[in-house]
């Protein structure tokens, strides 16, 4: 695996990464780079640390070892202030949409628009508006978020992402619990911003055809490695039985869908013993 | 018996290292107030939800525990045949004692527990993760405003727990018992004094109000991000601030009324 030399291109790079929790060590001395204006995903089984991974880069959590620059800036050496200044152009999609319950879809949208800039409200109104019908939600712009659906959180939650137009997004799982339409809306809409906007995009998800259909380029992890990177038809051609079983979502396999535990036998034997 | 020591040892440990959260977050609401001043709105919405909804609580205790220092008053003064002073006995201890710690204690019963579920709850669902990555400082747009709207509310409460309270005396004292209504207040005018009995006892009232908010803030912050964490740290609020609130009026009332 050759990665170690970030070209100019690259707007986030992770190098040597090492993070645990508690004894289960996540993440080992892994390397990723993600180009700027590119699309790259994340892939790798459930439980794996790529939400983790997407904190990292946003400076919620602290690697024990190696570092993360996200354009030029080491994301864990910057003050606070400078920290904040780096998120204000980063958009984060959360796995749980993260929305705020105690304001409206509208409102929810405007949150950072009205914190961080000074427009009049009638900008504020045509921007959400904006990107509320981007994923297709104008018409829900009165509901409470907990007058939504899952999918449609995470489309608002969505619209929130992008409202301050940043240079970067990363996605968490954008198209479980949607539809085959809004997915394939969604898949369009993340394709458009990353070229009509120059965005960079980091997308983190399970859904194999839609993700390799429009990412330039994948990373699989699993078990704190990269298992392989590459384009979708370097991927799909990819010479380990790993990833030929992950890309298909065949049962038998290298890949193990338990989460590490000593044998079952041994477990349902050993009577008495409580958790 | 190792054993003992061991884990007293890391119980110890964790009380303070929690301890030493809880100052830190302290310092950071405090210094996120001064961005708070420029946006009333934040604080008006946060007064509205602590002080005024807390209003109607407030009334009626403090209504009923007039009425009840009333009555006790009155057996207790016609005694010795002193019930003209009834007046003093009912304001004096509203305004010393009952209205700051009954204040306290409905309030971290009735805000400060919402508040502490409120908080936990946003950090459960992500929330508070989310405005940090919009780089939106939780602690100033969220806690800060709260810490202060308590702050302000509960010496406003707690007066007004002791003026009805005051009337609630006097609606039982010379409505019912037949004590005389201008003895009632002009005893009371005269004894009760404005910076040994009012300005103490609103010092009280702040002292408590400080601290029932940073219990309660602090509390849903620090919370387990589940469901049963957030019940805990609910639970926490309420006993914690109880016993602080009691301790505190202790060593308050000590330094204040005690030499004289
Ligand atoms: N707060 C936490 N405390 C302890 N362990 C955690 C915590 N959050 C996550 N983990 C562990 O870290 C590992 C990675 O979690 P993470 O949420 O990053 O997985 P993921 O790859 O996003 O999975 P999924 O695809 O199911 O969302 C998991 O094994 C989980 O048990
Ligand atoms: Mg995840």
């Amino acid at each position: 695996m050759d990665n170690s030399n970030s070209s100019q291109n690259t707007l986030v790079s992770v190098r040597n990464l090492t993070f645990s929790r508690g004894n289960n060590k996540i993440f080992d001395d892994i390397s990723l780079d993600f180009e700027r204006g590119k699309i790259t995903a994340i892939m790798g089984p459930s439980g794996t640390g790529k939400t983790t991974l997407l904190k990292l880069i946003g400076g919620q959590l602290y690697p024990e070892q190696g570092t993360i620059t996200v354009d030029g800036q080491n994301v864990h050496r910057l003050r606070r202030k400078e920290l904040y200044e780096l998120r204000k152009r980063m958009g984060m999609l959360f796995q749980s949409g993260a929305l705020l319950t105690d304001m409206n879809v509208y409102d929810n949208v405007a949150f950072p628009l009205r914190e961080h800039t000074h427009l009049t409200e009638s900008m504020i109104r045509s921007l959400v508006l904006m990107k509320l019908q981007a994923v297709g939600l104008r018409g829900a712009h009165q509901l409470m978020p907990n007058e939504l659906s899952g999918g449609m959180a995470r489309r608002v939650a969505m619209a929130r992402a992008i409202a301050l137009d940043p240079m970067m997004i990363l996605y968490d799982e954008p198209f479980t619990g949607q539809d085959p339409i809004s997915m394939g809306v969604l898949v369009l809409l993340i394709k458009a911003l990353n070229e009509t906007l120059g965005l960079t995009s980091i997308i983190v998800s399970h859904d194999v055809q839609e993700t390799a259909q429009i990412a330039d380029y994948i990373y699989v992890i699993s078990n704190g490695k990269v298992v392989d990177h590459g384009t979708p038809a370097q991927i799909e051609q990819s010479s380990s039985e790993w990833v030929q079983q992950f890309m298909k979502g065949a049962a038998d396999g290298p890949v193990h869908f338990h989460y590490p535990a000593k044998e079952y036998v041994d477990d349902l034997l050993s009577t008495g013993k409580r958790y | 018996m190792m054993q003992f020591f061991q884990r007293l040892g890391a119980s110890t440990r964790t009380s303070f290292t929690k301890l030493g959260r809880a100052t830190y977050f302290l310092l950071q609401t405090l210094s996120g107030i001064l961005s708070v001043l420029p946006r009333p709105r934040l604080l008006m919405n946060q007064l509205f939800s602590v002080g005024v909804l807390s209003f109607l609580i407030i009334t009626i205790s403090g209504l009923f525990v007039g009425m009840v220092l009333g009555l006790q008053g009155f057996y207790i003064l016609s005694d010795f045949g002193a019930e003209e002073s009834l007046g003093i006995m009912v304001a004096a201890s509203l305004v010393r004692e009952l209205g700051p710690v009954v204040t306290a204690l409905l309030f971290a019963g009735r805000a400060g527990s919402a508040l502490t579920a409120e908080i936990g709850l946003m950090k459960a669902t992500e929330q508070l993760s989310g405005m940090e990555m919009m780089a939106i400082d939780p602690i100033r747009r969220i806690i800060s405003p709260r810490f202060l709207a308590g702050f302000i509310s509960m010496p406003l409460l707690a007066s007004l727990f002791s003026a009805i309270g005051i009337i609630g005396g006097q609606l039982v004292g010379t409505g019912l018992l037949g004590v005389d209504d201008g003895a009632y207040w002009s005893q009371m005018q005269n004894q009760i004094d404005f910076y040994d009995d009012i300005i103490n006892g609103v010092i009280k009232s702040i002292i408590f109000g400080f601290v029932t908010s940073w219990i309660a803030l602090f509390e849903g912050y620090d919370a387990i991000p589940t469901s049963e964490g957030v019940s805990r740290a609910t639970t926490r609020t309420v006993v914690n601030s109880a016993f602080s609130i009691l301790g505190l009026d202790f060593i308050l009332t000590a330094l204040m009324f005690g030499d004289d």
